[in-house]
């Protein structure tokens, strides 16, 4: 009496019913792939600028190096000779010193900037432009703070430049890119799966009749949800596979062309973060469409 | 075997559609259920199909408990039934054919019996030869006959068909209820909502007549019970 046969319409049947609704509403569904692919730029753009102030402050953390400004009133032959009035608790944990002087600074500064740019330094005397610098490498970096602190004390030092206040001020930027990275993506998501919801409403909505039909000879609540899941996962993942590579479209000519004419600036190249960027992305993309067609697919299954 | 013992229904808008109705279809019965508008036919039918449970008593379809029965064996309540409507709810995009294997596709049955199986249930219903054809093309006599191959192409227990003639002219809705006989004569129960009175008349079969949620006549002879009693 109660022989029960499961619903084998199988996968491809679902499939080509996900593939049908699609194309049922062309231009919903453009529409709605064209809507998470922006939703997926936006929250991608964020993610990998917060990626790259991480490795920056990272790689700034990592860097042992000080450098201390020498006062602009000391002889030069002063200068060359104050890293041996350091204290001697300084010292201790200094591994090396090295004089730079004004000119050699301003060369290697001419020498980090693009040609062009290069010319804007002409016309500058040595002793206008830069300071004469000590540049230390530490010993141990746990220590830093107090050591710039002694140095400081020597006169002669007009002021220690560590990198470790830009990392802590990067780290500020990293937190305020985080929280808002955090936001947008919770806003773009339920954007996205509103948008994805909307769609396969229109997909329901035309095929009411069918479904009601369904449900009255006996499919399964299953059955009836499946294809509109598919194309639900489908239109998501049309856009996580559009988006992936939009953004490393983006990515690219923004560090290239913007970026690259900043030259103190160290990217992380795409090929480096394309794997987590195209799993984040594939994992977004389905998982909005699952959640779309599941949200407006519930309603339709109370026949 | 569809029983309902005792039952009551009142919907959530406060209104009582069924008020202690006790009813037993034995399995190869024909019935007619009728009775005027409001007065719980498709209330019952909603009962049998598990679209709805009943407030008080006992609803026995076919084996299944609608007072008890999971949500998830709704759909397993429903393969043993077939349904028909008056507005044939065929799906216009499809042709005769593919209207008829759709229902056997969705509860799971494989290309072959499918190809095996719509055949000969396009020849019963006599469209063997517009299974090709889009609802559109059929006329309402036809339209219905294709709603009643479908309901019977997963080869249920019972057939409810629920105003079956209402869109049909008198030589059509005889032709139907001509062909749900035959059906019936084949082992399937039939239970008919009507409004026909002549239809009833002209088929000799059990009347079961219901007006303000309550039986008030339950006879085998071909007439519109209810108006007698």
């Amino acid at each position: 009496m109660k022989k029960r046969r499961r619903n084998a319409g199988g996968f491809s049947y679902f499939l080509v019913e996900g593939v049908r609704g699609i194309f049922l509403h062309g231009f919903t569904s453009f529409a709605a792939v064209g809507v998470i692919v922006a939703c997926l730029l936006i929250m991608g753009s964020f993610a990998l600028l917060a990626v790259n102030i991480d490795a920056m402050i990272r790689e700034i953390e990592q860097s042992s190096q000080i450098v201390a400004f020498i006062d602009e009133e000391l002889t030069d032959a002063a200068a060359r000779g104050i890293s041996s009035r350091f204290p001697r608790k300084a010292q201790e944990n200094i591994k090396n010193s090295e004089f730079v002087s004004r000119r050699d600074a301003l060369d290697e500064f001419a020498g980090s900037l693009e040609e062009r740019y290069q010319r804007m330094l002409t016309g500058y005397d040595d002793n206008d432009l830069l300071r004469h610098r000590v540049v230390i490498t530490l010993m141990d970096i746990t220590r830093i703070e107090e050591t710039i602190e002694q140095i400081e004390t020597v006169e002669g030092v007009a002021w220690v430049r560590s990198d470790q206040e830009t990392a802590r001020e990067l780290a500020t930027v990293r937190r305020v890119v985080e929280a808002i990275s955090a936001a947008l993506i919770v806003i773009l998501l339920l954007v996205s799966v509103f948008i994805i919801a909307n769609t396969i409403k229109l997909a329901t909505f035309d095929r009411r009749e069918e479904i009601g039909i369904m449900r009255i000879v006996g499919a399964t609540k299953a059955f009836v949800r499946w294809p509109f899941v598919v194309e639900g996962v489908l239109l998501g993942l049309c856009a996580s596979v559009t988006g992936f590579f939009a953004q490393g479209a983006l990515y690219s000519w923004f560090t290239g062309r913007v970026l690259g004419t900043i030259a103190l600036l160290d990217v992380i190249p795409f090929s480096e973060l394309m794997i987590p960027i195209a799993f984040a992305f594939v994992l977004v993309g389905f998982l909005v469409g699952v959640g779309g067609s599941l949200l407006t697919i519930r309603k339709f299954l109370r026949v | 075997m569809v029983r309902l013992i005792d039952v009551y229904k009142a919907y959530e808008n406060g209104s009582k559609a069924l008020k202690g109705v006790t009813m037993r279809i034995d399995d190869g019965e024909f019935v007619f259920l009728v009775g005027p508008s409001g007065s719980g036919k498709s209330t019952v039918i909603k009962l049998m199909t598990g679209e709805i449970r009943p407030t008080e008593g006992k609803v026995l379809v076919n084996g299944y408990n609608v007072n008890t029965c999971k949500t998830s064996d709704i759909p397993h309540l429903r393969r043993t039934l077939g349904v028909i409507f008056q507005d044939f709810r065929l799906i216009e995009k499809k042709s005769v054919y593919e209207n008829i294997a759709f229902a056997m596709r969705v509860v799971g049955a494989s290309h072959k019996e499918i190809k095996l199986r719509v055949p000969y249930v396009l020849e019963l219903v006599g469209l063997s030869h517009k299974a090709r054809r889009r609802p559109y093309e059929l006329s309402g006599g036809e339209q219905q006959r294709v709603a009643i191959a479908r309901a019977l192409i997963n080869n249920p227990r019972v057939i409810i068909a629920d105003e079956p003639t209402g869109n049909l002219d008198p030589a059509r809705s005889l032709e139907i209820m001509t062909l749900l006989e035959r059906i019936n004569a084949l082992g399937t129960t039939v239970l008919a909502v009507t409004h026909e009175k002549d239809l009833v008349n002209r088929f000799a079969k059990r009347v079961i007549a219901i007006d303000g949620g309550k039986i008030i006549g339950d006879r085998t002879g071909g007439y519109y019970s209810y108006e007698k009693t």
